[in-house]
């Protein structure tokens, strides 16, 4: 197939109007790889590291092309061909300290650190950031540096009990927007739902996948699916990252405990949508931004929008080309910080026409791209999880 | 052919090095539209954003005698926005904006690089619409659309894309920049926008169009119509129009199309039937309601399963989704096709189907139908299994076989999608070597030096165009040309 209806919702086609930037272009690379017409040159990884990843093009697609899987598998056996004394990669620090729950609170302390004795302020006015453009960007992310919390193990529901649920704590929720696991938590058990959050889950694997680490995915996955007891109903997410993850383990790991398991996922708007939230008014202005591994990978859409809707006296304001990656797209936004930032500013371009003051997305990685780009923009923007405002909005505050 | 460092490093003193692509990989994703068949990657790639740096490149390939190919979307059917003999590719892409939007002369002006349908949603809100809407818009650039001279399901009311293009700017194969036709409705002097239009990138490579912008109707119905057979529900089109109506759209689909199309947007095409009739009616709301009625009924008189009309304007969209995006959708069916374009005189179209039915049993190959039939515009594609190598050969068999047919009962060599490597060598069954010769003249005015976009369009000849003698396939005796 090659019919192009992928080519205007690709972000980096948007951006560069190039055919091998363009999801059409990357599938007439990769396919030229497996039929031997081309060899796996920088050339053609560096189109294909260009990608982000966000699966617009499955969205546009009519003939049902999974590009996420053929990308996956691609960067998998790129890896796999690579030469074994490859140089360092940046990517690799990465997945090495996210995905792993200790290592991440071990970095996350050096960085409280690096903050509070004014090292970052140093470092800024230093102007050595500017001689490693991605070094710049994760410095860029990283604005305040909290604690991960403890949460409780289980919240009976508020009232009769509709079920039980598990929630999902993910790796870079836990600690950078831990309010938004303790706001799920309570809002589910406040819609009639008892939750258990069971607390050695680990990382869902999602980073690893994406970059083409189909085992350690398959092995973190696994071990995630393990932790959750059987008589759960669903299992709730509330990052768009490791939903979408989750919901794919049934293709990368057919007829196992992780495949039932990922039946069962939802991002906790699909739940909160169909329960009765006692809301009191929030006289707001918002507009919403589609996570791409929500509205993409998961399809949803229509859910966070109704929550917000239900929130007497907050007016929901459109956002145009709201599905539209933002360029955080996991580590992307590190690795690749100049497509990353065309694609910020498009979002932030966009954010200004709504006039809204308030962002809401479903996913971390969003709320810590766009807040980047308004401090750099100076723009007076909250970004917020639907489940704080609605949090706010049934408690008198979020956590 | 390959191009000198020399000549690389002058397209990137024109356009800068951000824009120009000479990497093998970057390269090869160009050699093909979507007719994947032909391949011919160019020696280079370049993505101007102004006339001025199209002029130059132009210039610059004249001085080096290569070859220049425009390359807008690459969502063609006919392999036109390939490089057969290498040379550098022009494309349009970052040369897509909405120059000038002008109400009151009903018209916009835009560069070639623009999506169809962005300039529809530009001018949306204000109640307006760009009418050509081939089922790509959502990604085919306007500049193709002239280029090919696109069609569309509403071109049986609104006309195709040359009813609606005022004026071009042009640069010519000469290298000039030549401005064509304007907003005033009767220009002095020759019609050269229409002699433009259409010409696949032999003449020109267009750098700014006015189009004319259609207001939008007060109300649109949408019926569809279920049939046992596509035979009958050909029946009716002819009847509709002999009844004196004329609706915006009549598109058929059969059931191997349905299948797709509910597979992939969930459009909701009624399942079982043999084909399905999709009509649009537009204009003021009560003419559209009598208009409705009277569609309704003559289905029914012709034996339609069931009629139905879209209760809202979503479930229409999502219609019209499932319509459009057919082509792709069938990637659901085969991993390979072979689309046509071809025409038949509406009254011909219970025969031609029938005719279509039979080469498929012949060759044991599903032919899927989705069409404008309003105009007899056919889309046959004919599937096969591009891992077998002898079912490609059968496909192009058909393929030739069911073009004969159409011609044979009066038809044409192309509807909408243009010549491009396909069709050039079909041309010679539709015209006489003396109107073949004055084309090549009238070729020769725009690019003397012959390296606008060659080898499509007219068929290869050896010489200067003069004395042109074409092979011509053989037709069945008593075919009327």
């Amino acid at each position: 197939m090659h019919c192009g209806i992928c080519l205007p919702q690709c972000p980096t086609y948007r951006v560069l109007g190039e055919e091998m930037d363009s999801p059409r272009g990357r599938i007439y690379l990769m396919r030229a790889v497996a039929e031997g017409r081309l060899d796996v040159t920088d050339t053609v990884t560096e189109h294909l590291d260009l990608c982000l990843g966000c699966r617009a093009c499955e969205t546009a697609c009519p003939a049902g092309v999974r590009f996420g899987t053929l990308l996956e598998t691609a960067r998998a056996d790129m890896a796999r061909r690579a030469q074994p004394l490859r140089r360092w990669r940046l990517s690799d620090l990465l997945l090495t300290v996210f995905p792993d729950p200790e290592r991440l609170d071990w970095v996350f302390g050096l960085l409280r650190r690096y903050q509070r004795w004014g090292l970052q302020g140093l470092v800024r006015r230093s102007g050595l950031l500017g001689r490693f453009p991605r070094l710049s960007a994760l410095d860029a992310l990283l604005d305040d540096a909290p604690h991960a919390e403890t949460l409780p193990e289980y919240v009976p529901a508020r009232g009769r009990s509709r079920g039980r649920v598990g929630v999902v704590t993910g790796c870079v929720q836990r600690h950078l927007f831990g309010g938004v696991n303790r706001d799920t938590i309570r809002l589910l058990a406040l819609a009639g739902w008892d939750v258990v959050v069971p607390r050695e889950q680990g990382c869902c694997g999602a980073l690893e996948l994406h970059a083409g680490g189909i085992d350690a995915f398959r092995g973190r996955a696994g071990a995630l699916a393990a932790a959750f007891p059987d008589d759960v109903d669903w299992i709730v997410t509330n990052a768009a990252g490791c939903g979408s993850a989750l919901r794919d383990a049934g293709h990368w790991l057919p007829g196992s405990r992780a495949a039932r398991v990922a039946a069962r996922v939802r991002d906790v708007t699909e739940l909160l949508v169909d329960g009765d939230l006692p809301l009191a008014p929030l006289p707001l202005t918002v507009t919403y931004h589609d996570a791409c591994h929500l509205a993409h990978g998961q399809k949803v859409r229509a859910e966070p929008r109704a929550l917000l809707r239900r929130i007497p006296g907050l007016t929901l304001v459109e956002l145009r080309d709201s599905d539209l990656c933002c360029g955080s797209a996991g580590i992307y936004n590190v690795l690749q910080p100049e497509m990353a930032d065309r694609l910020l500013d498009l979002k932030l371009d966009r954010i200004r026409e709504t006039g809204a003051r308030i962002v809401v997305a479903g996913n971390p990685g969003c709320l810590m791209q766009i807040a980047k780009g308004a401090r750099a923009r100076n723009l007076d923007l909250e970004l917020a999880h639907p489940v704080t405002l609605l949090a706010r909005s049934a408690f008198g505050s979020s956590a | 052919m390959s191009l000198t460092p020399r000549f690389v490093d002058e397209m990137r003193a024109i356009v800068g090095k951000d824009a120009v692509v000479v990497s093998v990989e970057g390269r090869m994703t160009y050699e093909c539209d979507m007719h994947t068949f032909y391949k011919g990657a160019p020696d280079v790639v370049v993505l101007p954003t102004r006339t001025e740096q199209v002029r130059a490149i132009v210039q610059a390939c004249r001085r080096a005698n290569t070859p220049i190919v425009p390359r807008g979307s690459g969502t063609g059917l006919i392999g036109g926005a390939m490089a057969p003999q290498g040379g550098v590719m022009v494309s349009m892409n970052r040369m897509a904006s909405i120059l000038e939007i002008d109400y009151g002369n009903r018209c916009a002006t835009v560069q070639p690089g623009l999506i169809n349908l962005w300039l529809t949603n530009a001018v949306r809100e204000r109640g307006w619409f760009f009418a050509p809407d081939p089922s790509s818009q959502m990604v085919s650039s306007i500049g193709g659309n002239v280029s090919t001279n696109a069609g569309g399901p509403h071109c049986l009311k609104y006309g195709i894309t040359t009813n609606h293009v005022l004026g071009l700017e042009l640069v010519t194969g000469r290298g000039e920049v030549v401005r064509v036709g304007g907003k005033t409705l009767d220009r002095p002097g020759y019609d050269l926008t229409g002699v433009a239009v259409g010409s696949e990138g032999t003449f020109a490579l267009v750098t700014a169009i006015t189009v004319r912008l259609t207001h939008a109707p007060e109300a649109v119905k949408t019926v569809l119509a279920a049939f046992r057979t596509v035979i009958e529900a050909s029946q009716v089109v002819s009847a509709a129009i002999a009844a004196g109506m004329t609706p915006a759209a009549m598109e058929m689909l059969d059931e191997a199309i349905i299948r797709a199309i509910n597979a992939g947007t969930g459009a909701g095409y009624p399942e079982g039937a043999g084909a399905v009739l999709l009509i649009e009616l537009d204009g003021p709301r009560a003419e559209v309601e009598v208009q409705g009625e009277r569609a309704a009924a003559i289905c029914r008189e012709h034996g339609a399963l069931s009629v139905s009309v879209a209760r809202d304007e979503a479930e229409r969209a999502l219609l019209w989704k499932g319509r459009k995006e057919a082509a792709g959708a069938v990637g659901r069916l085969t991993a390979s096709y072979l689309l046509q374009d071809a025409v038949v005189p509406r009254s011909k179209l219970p025969h031609i189907m029938r005719e279509i039915v039979a080469i498929g049993e012949r060759y044991g190959l599903l032919i899927a139908n989705v069409f404008h039939a309003g105009d007899g515009n056919l889309h046959p594609m004919i599937c096969y299994d591009d891992t077998r190598p002898d079912e490609l050969e059968k496909a192009k068999e058909a393929n030739e076989e069911l073009l004969r047919a159409c011609i044979a009962l009066g038809g044409s060599v192309t509807g909408e999608h243009g010549m491009g490597m396909d069709k050039a060598k079909n041309l010679p069954l539709q015209y006489a070597d003396a109107d073949l010769n004055f084309m090549f003249r009238i070729r020769g005015v725009f690019d003397p030096a012959r390296l606008m976009n060659p080898g499509k369009l007219l068929p290869t000849h050896p010489a200067c165009g003069e004395g042109f003698r074409p092979q011509r396939p053989r037709l069945p005796e008593g075919t009327w040309v």
